[in-house]
């Protein structure tokens, strides 16, 4: 799509105000609608957005496949890793008081945010796999075909 | 409107248009839980339904023909079945309390216990997210585990049939191009 100048300006517009958004979906969903799992697509939206637009190749450069396939793996471990953590602070798994035990109320705060957080990473990172997986195969399409 | 745009699916061929209005669907069923108070899964309807399923589609269309194939049997037994399964949701849906009513399950069984307890003890104003995140913190890791596994799955699968063709073998049931 490269004569394609309004849609290229308007996404290198659009790209950075949705990523923004979707930090705040992501770090605002103690407090409005939203949490992890929609702040990873909406983060993943973006990277398609760019990849659809430009190139996956210049989508590529930015976040690369292998550090994809990494986070996929890290956000359950950054779930996962939480409830060990407080299972050696000596409270059941995935109790949250743990991460600060004079506050517990600060601790559930904590923990709802760590795993929020590993719940993004992770569908972020699933999302932008599965497209670049389909891309990956895809016989470039002509811009006439649609 | 729903109804419209799910016959409009049925009956088009043009599988891009099909994409676009499976889209439109999700959406106006995200309006239809955000009438329900539902915001939290109106956002991920939106978000997964309406946004990323539709660009997904879209990518396996790219992938696939543009147009469906007239189908050689006969639609008797799936009517036959969509009808019997629609007749007892129906039927189910007679039970149902009335919009809103005070009296209904959903008010009375474990919500107000968690709108109680959850601002003292849990301290976040959202309480989806304090049930989704705390109360709930082992199905929403086995959710996270979920999607892993699921995106593990669909890249081996793509992966494998991408390193197949890559090595020159023909793959069944597909034109040679």
């Amino acid at each position: 799509m490269r004569h394609h100048l309004i849609l290229r300006v308007i996404t290198k517009f659009l790209a950075g105000t949705i990523m923004l958004f979707a930090l705040y979906v992501q770090f605002h969903g103690d407090y409005s609608p939203g949490g992890g799992f929609q702040a990873g697509v909406i983060m993943a939206v973006a990277f398609i957005l760019y990849g659809i637009v430009f190139s996956v190749a210049d989508v590529q450069r930015v976040f690369p496949p292998w550090l994809v396939h990494k986070l996929v793996a890290a956000g359950v471990l950054v779930y996962a890793g939480t409830g060990i953590f407080s299972l050696f602070m000596g409270y059941n798994f995935l109790d949250y008081s743990a991460l600060s035990p004079h506050h517990p109320e600060h601790g559930q705060h904590w923990g709802i945010l760590l795993v929020e957080l590993g719940v993004g990473i992770t569908v972020t990172a699933v999302m932008v796999a599965i497209y670049y997986a389909f891309v990956g195969r895809t016989p470039l399409i002509s811009d006439e075909e649609w | 409107m729903m109804v419209v745009t799910a016959l409009a699916v049925v009956r088009m061929r043009s599988l891009f248009a099909v994409a676009m209005l499976s889209g439109v669907f999700s959406l106006l069923s995200a309006l239809l839980f955000v009438t329900l108070d539902a915001v939290d899964v109106a956002f991920t309807e939106a978000a997964v339904g309406a946004g990323i399923s539709t660009v997904l589609m879209l990518a396996t269309l790219a992938l696939t023909v543009r147009y469906e194939r007239h189908s050689t049997h006969s639609p008797a037994v799936p009517l036959f079945v969509v009808l019997v399964t629609g007749a007892a949701l129906v039927y189910g849906t007679l039970d149902m309390p009335n919009f809103g009513a005070a009296d209904a399950p959903v008010q009375t069984h474990v919500g107000p216990d968690y709108l109680e307890r959850s601002p003292h003890e849990i301290g976040v104003p959202n309480v989806v997210t304090a049930i989704l995140a705390s109360y709930r913190g082992h199905d929403t890791l086995g959710e996270t585990a979920v999607v892993f596994t699921a995106g593990i799955g669909v890249l081996l699968l793509l992966a494998g049939l991408a390193r197949r063709r890559r090595e020159g073998d023909p793959i069944e049931g597909e034109d040679a191009d």
